[in-house]
């Protein structure tokens, strides 16, 4: 989290500029390059262009510890409409737009920054379209990937190992995987709970209130009736609250009812209350060897009797989950995940 | 490359219609081509593989509605996944009226080919296949329809699965035909699903032959309206090789065809021979649950006019000794756990809810007579009077698919 603001607070730190190219956004085919949408007054800094709103979320979904930068688009007077529950209902011609970076060292993750690639969500009139542009070396420019990409990554952690791997840049059906709903193209982190915290670009206040002041979202309540998602690294918040939040960001865009994931009958969703799908107790449909030696998925108070928890920790495929998005174990989330496990009874 | 010109060509133009052939050939690139290609396909297009091996290092999958994935056989045209480094399938689709045809999958890291939510989907002159053998390492299932409906499996080839080669759950008018499976943990699987024909296939030298299941906490539960016949269910011998948590784990190398919970099921005109713990079981659900909707017992079965050869000399694991136990050996051809539900039990059974078998004069019934989860007898003797089970409940009508409708 720190990390992603230092080094978003860098790029974002230049005045917008140019603007953004409405039709690129609605024409059928993608554009070839991704300057050619203009959501970047200057590629090189990654500074936003006039209309494009930068935006960070409470919980990131892990990405092998890419930086993530955020931001929204949304067309010149009309707004998103907000939900209590689901992404904003974003109107046509609105774009949602990610780049990835990795910094050289996470001791300075703002120096020597290698960014990778920036995926898009564009809404057009039939629904949500998703593309991935991957960047050149020298940052000139992103090019459009169809089939996605594998690309050597390497970088120094903050205990000083050098951590390698191949990266993966995902094709437009693996965006699919997890952005979606109902068989539909859909954004996943845009929610109020999300949304709803001061993030250090948003001028002291919640990005909700950013926004609506902004003019690109209308319709949200009162502030005191507005969700928010805990930070699952906050170590100030209960480890329960924690884990589920980290569960909810990382697994729930496939495990819930409408997903990806529905036919497991494990829903790993934030408000999920009945305890077998959300796993305790529940034995494995079709786990396969992400099964191990292990009969449930969880097992409270013994972690390593817990399919979840062998899901979490492996980086193979096959057994890893989330099954995309990711090639490297996330240590952190999975301690998070391993100590609300042991403390269930 | 030029056999598949050819091919494509001919085929272009035999088939004049509006449709592009697309034809991706192996060699380098070719692993980005076919992704590219199953993405970017336009409804009506079929994209062809050429004679060759194609190493991928991701999962592919195609989102497209009316597209065919065809190659030039099952064993000249092979996707290969040894070097996979992502994805939790070979083979993912996620789309309706799609057809894959002729061409092999080998050694996923995970699943080989699954559908996920497609409506009427064909798996023809398919090969799936873990070509180190039987392994626990090996993924899970072969041929994988989930949440499907209109689903037909026909000349399917799948070995070394570590759960069950042909799976299909949770979907919803299904014929699984004329395939084989072997080397597997579960040859063919019917679970919790509606609607199902399973006939001409050959489930041979795997754990457990033809499994029709029903498992709790899921979205589709209440499996029901299935036909096993004219299959050859011999010699399933392969050692259980299942990840232990799994519900196949506890399948004893042996068993022929084993119905589990599940609602008004038919078994008939099957070969069976050469297993060894049990050519026929038709059991409850043995483990815990919690889960109101779900009914633990089989419903309805109906078990004829099958054939069989040697078997039940030699029960393997716990559900071998449990059956044995009380039967002796060797284990009568047809075997009901007797479970029932504790009302039922002081009480009596509705006629279409019990377990028939009409079976040849000198085939062996059993009623173990076990109590619910505890695997244990309530009654110091089992029934062996054939003559208790006579009857029969009324067969549901053949499925139909779309895609036997067309030409």
């Amino acid at each position: 989290m720190r990390a992603a603001i230092l080094a978003a607070a860098l790029l974002a730190a230049a005045p917008p500029a140019a603007a953004v190219d409405d039709a690129a956004i609605l024409a059928a085919d993608p554009a070839p390059l991704l300057s050619q949408y203009g959501f970047f007054s200057d590629a090189a800094t990654l500074t936003p262009a006039a209309g494009v709103v930068a935006y960070g979320i409470a919980t990131p979904l892990f990405s092998d510890r890419a930086l993530k930068f955020r931001a929204v688009y949304v067309p010149g007077g009309r707004a998103a409409a907000y939900s209590a529950d689901e992404a904003f209902d974003f109107p046509v011609g609105s774009a949602l737009i990610k780049t990835f970076a990795f910094p050289a060292s996470f001791a300075a993750p703002d120096r020597d920054l290698r960014v990778i690639e920036t995926r898009l969500l564009l809404r057009q009139a039939e629904g949500w379209k998703a593309h991935a542009y991957v960047w050149r070396d020298d940052r000139s420019d992103a090019e459009l990937k169809i089939a996605g990409k594998r690309l050597d990554v390497a970088f120094i952690d903050e205990a000083g190992r050098r951590v390698a791997f191949q990266y993966a840049v995902p094709n437009r059906n693996q965006c699919k995987g997890c952005h979606e709903i109902g068989g539909q193209v859909a954004p996943i982190g845009p929610k109020a709970r999300n949304l709803n915290f001061v993030w250090p670009l948003s001028g002291g206040e919640s990005q909700i209130a950013t926004w609506t002041r902004l003019g690109i979202l209308q319709g949200a309540p009162d502030s005191s009736r507005i969700p928010r998602a805990v930070d699952a690294f906050d170590p100030g918040n209960d480890v329960a609250g924690r884990a589920r939040a980290w569960l909810d960001v990382n697994c729930a865009h496939c495990h819930r009812r409408e997903g990806p994931a529905s036919n497991s009958g494990l829903f790993l969703g934030a408000g999920e209350t009945d305890p077998v799908a959300l796993g305790i107790g529940k034995r494995p449909v079709a786990a396969g060897r992400g099964a191990g030696d292990r009969s449930f998925d969880i097992v409270p108070g013994e972690p390593d009797r817990s399919i979840l928890m062998l899901r979490v920790e492996s980086a193979e495929p096959g057994v890893m989950m989330p099954e995309l998005g990711r090639n490297l174990a996330d240590d952190h989330g999975a301690a998070l995940v391993r100590a609300w496990i042991a403390s269930l009874r | 490359m030029r056999y598949v010109t050819v091919t494509v060509a001919l085929l272009a133009c035999a088939n004049p219609a509006r449709a592009a052939d697309v034809a991706v050939p192996p060699g380098p690139g070719a692993a980005e081509r076919l992704a590219e290609a199953l993405i970017s396909a336009r409804p009506g297009d079929t994209i062809w593989l050429g004679i060759g091996r194609y190493e991928l290092a991701d999962g592919l999958s195609l989102a497209v509605d009316d597209v065919s994935l065809r190659g030039i056989g099952p064993d000249v045209s092979v996707l290969s996944f040894a070097g996979q480094q992502g994805s939790g399938e070979g083979l993912l689709v996620t789309s309706n009226r799609v057809v894959l045809d002729g061409f092999a999958v080998e050694n996923p890291k995970g699943d080989g080919i699954k559908s996920k939510g497609s409506d009427t989907i064909t798996f023809s002159n398919l090969r799936v296949e873990w070509t180190g053998g039987p392994n626990e390492k090996n993924g899970a299932y072969g041929v994988y329809p989930v949440a499907s409906r209109n689903v037909l499996i026909d000349g399917v080839a799948v070995r070394g699965a570590s759960d069950a080669g042909i799976y299909v759950g949770q979907s919803q008018d299904i014929v699984v035909r004329n395939s084989l499976a072997e080397f597997n943990v579960a040859g063919i699987e019917i679970e919790n699903s509606w609607r199902a024909d399973v006939h001409g296939n050959v489930a041979r030298h795997n754990t457990g032959g033809i499994l029709v299941f029903d498992l709790p906490n899921l979205p589709q539960q209440g499996g029901r309206d299935i036909r096993v016949f004219a299959n050859t269910v011999v010699d399933n011998d392969t050692d259980n090789f299942a990840p232990k948590g799994n519900t196949v784990a506890m399948v004893p190398r042996g068993l022929g065809i084993m119905v589990m919970a599940n609602r008004n099921v038919h078994v008939f005109d099957n070969d069976l021979s050469g297993n060894a713990t049990a050519h026929v079981l038709v059991a409850a659900y043995p483990n815990d649950y919690k889960d109101d909707k779900y009914l633990f017992v089989p419903r309805g079965v109906y078990v004829h006019d099958n054939r069989y050869g040697p078997g039940g000399n030699d029960p393997n694991g716990e559900v071998g000794d449990t059956i044995s136990r009380v039967s002796g050996k060797p284990v009568p051809e047809v075997v009901w756990d007797g479970v029932t539900r504790l009302t039922e039990w002081v009480s009596w059974v509705d006629p279409e809810n019990r377990v028939y078998v009409e079976e040849a004069e000198g085939v062996g019934v059993i009623n173990l007579k076990m109590i619910s989860q505890l695997l244990l007898p309530w009654s110091t003797a089992p029934d062996r009077n054939a003559a208790n089970y006579r009857g029969s409940i009324a067969e549901p009508p053949a499925v139909r698919l779309p895609q036997d409708k067309e030409g």
